[in-house]
């Protein structure tokens, strides 16, 4: 008889992998994706197209330099170049897109040691150079597209996304709750149709990849913040990043904390640091840089929220 | 409060099959440890002529257990053998006679209070056939009766694929309440408690049927959650009460035992034939005709699954018990034990490990052990040589049920590190001691 195979137990493993984690990460992201198409014009399928190919690219060709396991296949950074995407506006020229994905996968991930090393969201923390970077084209505003004048979008016309209409007072710029709900309105490419992102986040939940936990911390605390500090409720929670926030980078695996109340922790923190800069802070948005402080403090907060190993007390 | 699990898929494909005993084999291999606790030293020698039930292996020390033929024939070798688990063991091979002439020594015993029953468990050589293999009447040397506030009966089998002990309930249910009758009256035990999974339907049916007869008999239907059959899952299930770290099940009140282990000694006590057979599952993706059989202790797997019906596929990975907890064996020359209640044959597709990737800190490890460690922090406090921080991630209280390695998506052999892990704590620990005492002078 041949050699038997002789391991440590289990013999028996799951069906999940890191794989078709990502992929259904992916598939809850496409309703996003479907729906910047139909908003901004196909130059948001560009734009999609290259973060993504970029990013990818990007991984492989710094873990063959550096002679790292080839990880492309898990689809991690599929992942991150479609989120970055999400975050760029959709007239953002196409190299700053590509140096946005590559300071995404190679700066903030593969310098930290690849998957599930990296402290912060390679996507969120690449949106953030790039907004230090590329001010100007990254608050260039494109109005959604007119598929009757063009198919390609990302026209000149410039308009204020909500949030910033908001902000400034401007109230003729501020569109009604349908037209939030539905994403028909200035902003980036995949955070502006709130029921896209719900969908996905709907599956990302029903499948179990991410808990509740983060998202209704999050969505709760920006909620009751605004109530108390008199907002308009329900347009801060339909408008800027929160819903893409909430529910796909705030459940980062690697950068955020594992355990039940860390996950409540870290989303009552997003939505505090959300409403302090929304409100009292200079920009109009801080989803990005809330989510980004928050991964900061994940090895403290995982620390406060250990669970408790099930001892039983002292021995009797 | 609810203890975590892992919805392991069932696969219990011979809950149906009742056990046909296979054909005696030509030879048997009885090694002198089958239990845990100090090996049993042979009391036969080259040449011997043996009876079926005669004694071969007689206990060393208290935490120790009898040994029994299981064929009647002649000694033909008493060696050392590399065990399954890479250890030394005396080993008594026999060569059958094909007669299986029961031995003179057997008659059933008389029990006639607590110290005889001790006494007729002890000879019996009955050890926890769940799995575990801990001499049952060390288990059941109380020393304060009153302690004993219920008995957790196991018939939980959250393992895939095992059906033995559903049949013991199915076929040998009387037994079970014979057994259960002997510790209601001489071990004055006042609450009995079945634990079985509700994928039993049968033997839940037969179990409740039985216990409506009595009074003080309860049967704990428990959801299918692996792993519903470890010893502290099941007592915080059925009693609500968490055993403490380093503390027995007696420390809550509680007595746990198998059910199988418990309907041996309602039949011992009648018969008093000692423990020399075992229904074991046959089962596994390259097993030909999934089925339980009865084999005599010692049988070779390679005998056991040539009478069960041979192969479907080469077979590459060969268990000792369940897919989650099992021992993959070395060869198909090793014996079968008793505690032996599986026998798994995996094909190359489900014997082969998959690629252990990068840890990606989801955190379904820490979600679903039972006991909520954290096997990411152990792995880390692990490699980093950290006893320290191993002491207070607790890893000493992992039962190395496996289920933080079968969530993991990178395939992280996590069990693997909980295990060297605990290697590395407890040398920590006597270091540390050592160091106090020296302090301490």
């Amino acid at each position: 008889m041949a050699k038997l195979i002789s391991n440590v137990s289990p013999h028996f493993s799951g069906k999940r992998t890191t794989q078709n984690i990502m992929l259904d990460v992916i598939i809850a992201l496409m309703p996003a994706a479907v729906a910047s198409v139909i908003i901004f014009g196909l130059r948001a399928l560009v734009v999609e197209v290259v973060c993504v190919a970029t990013c990818v690219a990007s991984e492989f060709l710094f873990e063959k330099l550096c002679k790292r396991d080839c990880t492309v296949f898990d689809l991690s950074a599929v992942v991150t170049g479609l989120l970055l995407a999400f975050n760029l506006p959709v007239s953002i020229p196409i190299w700053q897109a590509v140096i946005g994905s590559i300071a995404a996968i190679i700066v903030v991930k593969q310098l930290f040691g690849g998957i599930g090393q990296n402290f912060a969201n390679p996507a969120i923390t690449a949106r953030i150079i790039m907004l230090v970077a590329f001010a100007g084209s990254m608050s260039n505003w494109s109005k959604p597209v007119d598929w009757s004048r063009s198919v390609y979008g990302a026209d000149a016309v410039s308009g204020a996304t909500p949030l910033a209409a908001a902000a400034k007072g401007q109230t003729e710029f501020m569109p009604d709750y349908l037209t939030l709900f539905l994403g028909h309105h200035g902003g980036c490419l995949g955070e502006t149709c709130a029921l896209a992102i719900i969908l996905g986040g709907l599956y990302l939940l029903v499948r179990g990849i991410i808990s509740w936990h983060t998202p209704v911390a999050f969505i709760a605390t920006v909620a009751l913040m605004s109530l108390i500090c008199g907002k308009d409720v329900l347009y801060q929670l339909l408008s800027g990043g929160l819903l893409l926030g909430a529910f796909f980078m705030a459940t980062d695996y690697a950068t955020t904390p594992s355990t039940k109340w860390g996950k409540i922790v870290f989303g009552i923190g997003c939505g505090l640091v959300t409403i302090l800069i929304r409100f009292w802070g200079n920009l109009p948005e801080g989803v990005s840089y809330s989510i980004l402080l928050m991964n900061i403090l994940t090895p403290y907060i995982s620390k406060l929220t250990q669970q408790k190993p099930l001892t039983g007390g002292v021995k009797v | 409060m609810k203890l975590h699990g892992i919805k392991a898929p069932h696969k219990k494909n011979t809950a149906d099959c009742e056990p046909v005993r296979i054909p005696i084999p030509k030879t048997v291999t009885i090694p002198m440890s089958m239990h845990i606790g100090k090996p049993a030293k042979p009391i036969v020698k080259k040449g011997d002529t043996v009876k079926v039930g005669q004694l071969i292996g007689e206990p060393d020390g208290f935490v120790s257990s009898t040994i029994h033929s299981s064929v009647s024939g002649k000694v033909t070798k008493v060696d050392d053998m590399i065990s399954s688990m890479g250890m030394k063991i005396q080993c008594i091979t026999i060569e059958s006679d094909g007669q299986q002439t029961l031995s003179e020594e057997v008659k059933a015993p008389k029990v006639t209070d607590f110290e005889s029953l001790k006494t007729a468990v002890k000879a019996s050589g009955v050890v926890g056939l769940g799995g575990a293999g801990f001499p049952t009447f060390v288990k059941l040397s109380v020393k304060d009766l009153e302690k004993v506030e219920a008995v957790v009966i196991n018939a939980a089998e959250c393992e895939p694929y095992i059906t033995s002990d559903t049949r013991t309930m199915m076929d040998n249910g009387d037994y079970v309440f014979k057994g259960i009758d002997a510790l209601r009256k001489y071990m004055k035990v006042k609450r009995f408690i079945i634990g079985i999974e509700n994928n039993k339907k049968d033997a839940i049916a037969k179990m409740q049927e039985l216990a409506s007869k009595t009074k003080d008999v309860e049967v704990h239907v428990l959801p299918s959650i692996y792993p519903q059959g470890g010893e502290k899952v099941l007592v915080f299930n059925t009693m609500g009460r968490v055993i403490p770290k380093g503390a027995l099940p007696l420390d809550v009140g509680a007595v746990v035992i198998n059910v199988t282990t418990l309907a041996f000694i309602g039949h011992y006590l009648e018969d008093g034939i000692p423990l020399v057979e075992k229904c074991i599952t046959v089962d596994g993706s390259a097993i030909k005709e999934p089925k339980n059989v009865i084999a005599p202790i010692g049988t070779s797997i390679a005998d056991l699954i040539e009478a069960a019906g041979g192969y479907k596929t080469e077979p590459k990975k060969i268990l000792y018990g369940g897919p989650m907890m099992g021992i993959a064996v070395p060869s198909n020359a090793e014996p079968v034990l008793k505690n032996t209640n599986a026998i798994i044959a995996m094909d190359e597709k489900e014997a082969m490990p998959k690629k252990t990737t990068a840890c990606i800190g989801c955190g379904a490890c820490l979600n679903h052990c039972p006991f909520r460690l954290d096997p990411r922090a152990i792995a880390k406090a692990y490699q980093l040589d950290r006893g320290e921080d191993l002491e207070k991630l607790c890893v000493d209280l992992c039962m190395e049920c496996g289920c933080c390695s079968f969530v993991c998506p990178a395939n992280r052999p996590l069990v693997q590190t909980n295990k060297l892990a605990k290697i590395k704590l407890r040398a920590y620990q006597t270091k540390k001691k050592a160091e106090a005492e020296k302090e301490g002078k």
